[in-house]
């Protein structure tokens, strides 16, 4: 008896620690006044302002855009790579993980800092191209982590009993090896969709002028304190992240009944 | 298996188109890129400039100097029209990275921003040739009336027993030095060793009855009533006044930190004329009321200063104090790499002890 309170407190605690800040932001969004020592009382002015404020709309809309495209872009190259590894000798592969494996565990700064120089040296325009560039970049192994495991899993034999049957190598792959990396490919997309959004540093190296993301935006205003239309943006975002995942946690619930 | 084609060529396709495009559209009469501080201007005021001049504004933000001197030193964007701060600007000038300007196209800079403010530059910028004043501050006392008795007018009232864990402090290098080394009576540029030993020092000796060193939360805790006496800019102290009745604001008698965030034109600025029409404009009297009323920050602007509507805010001893009134008002100057060593030596001996 008493250790299963104990436990409920201990979860309680744990609880209360990871989603107390952000109740106070939620709080805070709806806040008439602007300092957060003081309750104005309850308004919605920080949403019609955010959805008013061109600049946050913009720097949203690029966020997206980035993430969007980015995580799209290295599914392709990445699922593409996995099976090129794949099929490499033991020696190889090992190199060629290791070498995928060193943007991750390489400091952000490190990554942003030597991606600004190279494209300097190009000659690129900084603008959202070159985000885009870094953001398939430091993506691309996020992807490969997560498509390669299913990729040994899978058994050749199938891919070849397409090709047996008929099939042109690249039908066998679209039909039978595909859907079977769908899973795979799927997390992999989100998350390389997740760091990306989250990316502050990589971006503020490789950002031009007048090109914002939401975290390059949000970080400009620490000089005269963080307007409440973030907070009010913050708290959508929680929302619809909260909503997606609740859906996502149902559905496979549902299928799997009828399946077994 | 024709989606998935379809699918990669578009992302290829969007990849390349957004390679190539970035910010090509340029307004009728070019372009000037602008680096600025965050929020630090009205963005109705970059409408107008467009409108009225042709030339099109790319706008983008720093959060600190600091981080503002790497990304213009590496060149990937080559921005004409930059607002450091003081020191900053001295160091850009000492490594040639700024341009002399024409005040022959600045015509509302000469006539507008105020001969003292002009003055208090030259401590960073000798002949007032690279820099022209946009905001401008002191760094004082904002204590609470109903918790404190005396009147204030000293930096030693940060030293006083009665107020233990009622104080707050700004956490930073500088600013806590400053404080340090004007209470002893040195100049906050010192940097001789005993000197800074006895900042640092009484630093250390003020630490038990600091309640918490802080940056921005001053602010709000001082709106809260969280703490009797707290170290804030004076550009925070009039928005802090306005949500606390209760709040007064003081530049101690034994001299302060005037800050100045300057316009500055980098030295190889492609838009060199776009960037001088842009520094001009800002200088309006009416725009720089704009930003004045946007921003609230001290204007330099002593025309858009006589345009303000409310009289207790254009005589408002903490939005312009005269500057001739107080002794021993500096301006941080850029004191090299072996300085800084030391001070942040210093720092760090004080927030361990």
């Amino acid at each position: 008896m008493i250790r299963t309170t104990v436990k409920k407190i201990y979860m309680a605690l744990i609880f209360i620690f990871l989603y107390a800040p952000i109740g106070t932001l939620i709080v805070l969004s709806f806040n008439a006044s602007r300092t957060r020592a003081k309750w104005g009382g309850f308004t919605l002015k920080w949403y019609t302002a955010l959805l008013e404020n061109r600049e946050i709309m913009q720097a949203l809309w690029n966020t997206l855009l980035i993430a969007l495209l980015s995580s799209l872009t290295a599914v392709v190259i990445g699922t593409v790579a996995c099976i090129a590894i794949q099929g490499m000798s033991r020696q190889k592969r090992a190199i060629f993980m290791g070498i995928t494996n060193i943007p991750m565990l390489n400091a952000d700064i490190v990554t942003g800092i030597s991606l600004m120089l190279l494209f300097i040296s190009l000659g690129l325009k900084f603008g959202l191209g070159t985000i885009l560039l870094a953001h398939i970049t430091f993506n691309i192994p996020y992807v490969i982590l997560s498509v390669m495991p299913r990729i040994k899993q899978l058994n050749p034999s199938i891919y070849e009993a397409a090709l047996d049957l008929g099939a042109t190598p690249l039908r066998a792959f679209f039909q039978v090896v595909l859907p079977d990396l769908l899973p795979g490919i799927l997390s992999g997309f989100l998350m390389a969709f997740t760091m990306s959004l989250d990316d502050f540093i990589i971006t503020h190296f490789t950002k031009g002028a007048g090109v914002d993301t939401l975290s390059t935006k949000i970080y400009t205003e620490v000089k005269k304190g963080i307007k409440p239309e973030m907070y009010a943006l913050s708290t959508l975002i929680f929302v619809t992240v909260l909503i997606l995942l609740m859906l996502v946690n149902r559905t496979p619930e549902e299928k799997r009944i009828p399946d077994k | 298996m024709k989606k998935w084609f379809a699918m990669a060529g578009l992302c290829m396709a969007s990849v390349l188109a957004l390679g190539g495009c970035g910010n090509s559209a340029s307004g009728k009469n070019g372009q000037v890129i602008v680096y600025n501080w965050g929020e630090y201007l009205d963005p109705e005021t970059i409408t107008m400039f467009e409108e009225e001049t042709g030339i099109r504004v790319v706008y983008d933000e720093f959060e600190t100097n600091e981080i503002m001197y790497p990304k213009v030193e590496a060149g990937a964007t080559s921005y004409d029209v930059i607002c450091p701060s003081d020191y900053m600007i001295q160091k850009m000038i000492a490594n040639d990275m700024l341009a002399e300007l024409n005040f022959d196209h600045l015509p509302h800079a000469k006539a507008n921003i105020g001969q003292q403010y002009w003055e208090q530059s030259r401590e960073f910028d000798p002949e007032n040739k690279y820099s022209v004043p946009y905001c401008w501050g002191t760094v004082g006392i904002l204590y609470n009336k109903t918790m404190v008795e005396e009147p204030i007018d000293s930096w030693s009232v940060l030293w006083d027993e009665a107020y233990k864990d009622n104080i707050l402090m700004q956490d930073s290098v500088r600013d806590a030095f400053m404080v340090g080394l004007k209470l002893n009576g040195y100049s906050m540029n010192s940097t001789d060793a005993a000197q800074l030993e006895i900042a640092k020092n009484a630093l250390i000796q003020q630490k038990p009855l600091v309640q918490a060193y802080v940056i921005d939360q001053v602010r709000d805790k001082m709106i809260g009533n969280e703490a009797a006496i707290g170290v804030i800019y004076s550009g925070e102290a009039i928005y802090t006044q306005r949500e606390n009745p209760d709040l007064e604001y003081v530049i101690p008698k034994e001299g302060t930190n005037v800050w100045i965030d300057s316009w500055v034109i980098t030295k190889d600025a492609p838009n060199k004329e776009n960037a001088e029409a842009f520094i001009n404009f800002m200088c309006r009297p009416d725009i720089a009321l704009m930003n004045f009323e946007y921003i609230t920050y001290s204007t330099p602007n002593d025309a858009a200063r006589e345009l303000i509507e409310d009289e207790d805010i254009r005589y408002s001893e903490i939005a312009f104090p005269d500057l001739k009134q107080y002794a021993n008002l500096e301006t941080f100057q850029y004191l090299g790499p072996e300085a800084d060593e030391m001070y942040n030596e210093l720092w760090k001996e004080v927030k361990s002890e």
